[in-house]
């Protein structure tokens, strides 16, 4: 057989079998587009913050392997408090491993929690508003990595349960609380509490009063297990608050209720 | 003495496990196995920095780092140990000695590949057995831990984070991907060994195909793509990488699968016999260019 017959022979082989799997292949990448993988999105921009070796080290199947380098690159930054850097390192981390809720998780605690603190307590800022200002927009950076950690990760429960804790203890906005914990509850394997806190930020988001104490009240007949001080709490509250005639209240006892000072009304 | 002579079997299973057996053994005194200690030092040396940080960030580094690992330890493997195996085999004059008996050039193919696989298949199978007992031991140490430190009514919570932080069914197929993803790299690299003219041609080649096989994804997308603006020749080119090329991004599972995704048996199933039909047409195009190679 001559060199080139055998050569056209195996390229025919090859071409021919690359048209069988073309189709197979193009379905089984979108089955698995479909189940939440390849969802990371390597471009020039992740390239240009990761660098060449990352960024080829990334496409060769080893993105865990580069994300987590940036990691601990970012816990160092933590230790020295370079805030700045940290985001940046985040935002690689969490765009090589979009469907890893940790990192975005972590990283909008780090952010939120940490880095707002940071901001309060600059002492070579001696303006308080610009210090205020510096603390929300770290508070803003939290919240905007947990909803795109969420655009990500719609699945999951616990992205949902940390955007709810941050509305809720760092904004002050209990009606988007309210609907993180309800969005949280809804998924499958969320933690039992999530439907709990839902319907108590309901009951502090002016204008939802009636549904609040409705969800709060189907809570309490679920049985004794769910009646912990700050449903009772809320319960109490919101049947004075909407004037529940007294036949239909929930008579509940003063000494089941949380301490005066831990109420917040 | 029995005068009729034993007819010759075309296709002899036996025959195959000799020269497959044979093979795995000349691989092990080639003391691959090495690379297992590489392995275990990694694992050592990322429980020397696993204390700076939380359960949840140990689990996740131990996960990423180890299945990386045996990612890049197997594929290397699958494209060393078979880069090595005709060039040795005809400088050390074996193979001239096993093809002048009655073994027909695709039994000895069949038996290399199978020697390699079966080395493939043992290292996977340690550095398996070496992360389930470091994730284990680490997972035992954050129950006592967290059983130790956390409230009698929040611990059944906690516990229940860290054993769905730790093992999930998940990590079985992706560790059976990783294995079928390297026996995919040991049946090309011998395809291209059949015609390199050295083993050094055929790791570079080999190394080239795998990260060109990673981005032929891109390549069918852009080809496939109605209304795409480039050329013809773009298009003719991006047409063969798809053709010839495997598309090793539905092999890269690991990365996804440690994050928390998990894979159906149907999905699953479907990758691992595209993963077979690759590692069965490249044997056949390595027995075609190998059958009539002049030796």
């Amino acid at each position: 057989m001559s060199g080139w017959f055998r050569f056209a022979a195996v390229a025919g082989i090859l071409l021919l079998f690359g048209a069988v799997r073309i189709p197979i292949e193009t379905r089984l990448n979108a089955e698995y587009r479909a189940a939440f993988f390849h969802g990371a999105k390597l471009n020039l921009g992740l390239r240009q913050q990761i660098g060449q070796l990352g960024f080829l080290a990334a496409l060769g199947g080893f993105r865990a392997a580069v994300a987590d380098g940036l990691w601990i690159q970012a816990h160092i930054d933590w230790m020295n408090t370079e805030w700045g850097k940290m985001l940046f390192l985040f935002n690689s981390v969490t765009a090589l491993q979009p469907r890893n809720i940790m990192f975005w998780d972590v990283a909008a605690w780090h952010m939120a929690y940490n880095a707002s603190v940071a901001a309060m307590d600059d002492r070579t800022q001696p303006r308080l508003a610009l210090r205020l200002r510096h603390q929300h927009e770290y508070f803003l950076i939290g919240k905007d990595l947990l909803e795109r950690g969420i655009a990500n990760n719609p699945d999951r429960y616990k992205l949902y349960e940390s955007l709810g804790t941050l509305l809720r203890d760092k904004l002050q906005d209990h009606c988007g609380a309210a609907a993180a914990y309800a969005s949280a509850a809804r998924l499958p394997d969320a933690m039992t509490y999530e439907k709990r806190f839902a319907a108590y930020e309901l009951s502090r988001c002016p204008g939802h009063e009636r549904e609040a104490y409705n969800e709060l009240l189907r809570l309490y007949r679920l049985g004794e297990k769910e009646w912990l001080p700050t449903l009772l709490s809320r319960l109490k509250y919101l049947q004075e608050k909407l004037n529940i005639p007294l036949s239909q209240r929930v008579n509940i006892p003063e000494n089941q209720l949380p301490p005066q000072h831990f109420r917040d009304n | 003495m029995d005068p009729t002579p034993t007819p010759h079997i075309f296709f002899s299973p036996a025959r195959i496990w000799a020269i497959a057996s044979n093979t795995l053994l000349e691989l092990v005194r080639q003391k691959v196995f090495y690379f297992l200690l590489v392995f275990g030092f990694l694992l050592i040396g990322l429980g020397a920095i696993a204390p700076e940080f939380n359960f949840q960030e140990q689990f996740q580094l131990l996960k990423d780092v180890s299945l990386g690992a045996m990612s890049i330890f197997t594929w290397l493997l699958s494209v060393l140990a078979t880069a090595m195996l005709l060039p040795k085999d005809i400088e050390d004059r074996t193979l001239y000695t096993i093809l002048a008996k009655p073994v027909p050039r695709f039994e000895y193919l069949i038996g290399k590949l199978l020697g390699v696989l079966l080395l493939l298949l043992i290292s996977t199978l340690v550095m398996a057995a070496v992360f389930v007992l470091a994730l284990y031991s680490r997972q035992q140490l954050a129950i006592a831990e967290t059983i130790r430190n956390t409230s009698p009514d929040q611990v059944q919570d906690a516990l229940r984070e860290i054993h769905a932080a730790t093992f999930s069914f998940s990590l079985i197929p992706a560790i059976i991907i990783i294995y079928v993803k390297a026996a995919l790299f040991a049946s090309l690299t011998l395809f291209i060994s059949t015609f390199a003219s050295s083993w050094i041609f055929t790791v570079i080649v080999s190394i080239a195909c795998y990260f060109i096989g990673s981005l032929q994804g891109v390549a069918r997308e852009v080809w496939l793509a109605n209304g795409a603006t480039t050329g013809h020749l773009p298009r003719i080119f991006l047409a063969l990488i798809a053709l010839i090329f495997p598309d090793l991004q539905l092999f890269n599972l690991v990365d996804d699968i440690v994050a928390g995704n998990s894979i159906s048996l149907v999905l699953f199933g479907k990758t691992a016999a595209l993963g077979g039909l690759y590692t069965c047409i490249y044997l056949l195009v390595a027995y075609f260019v190998f059958a009539s190679k002049e030796l």
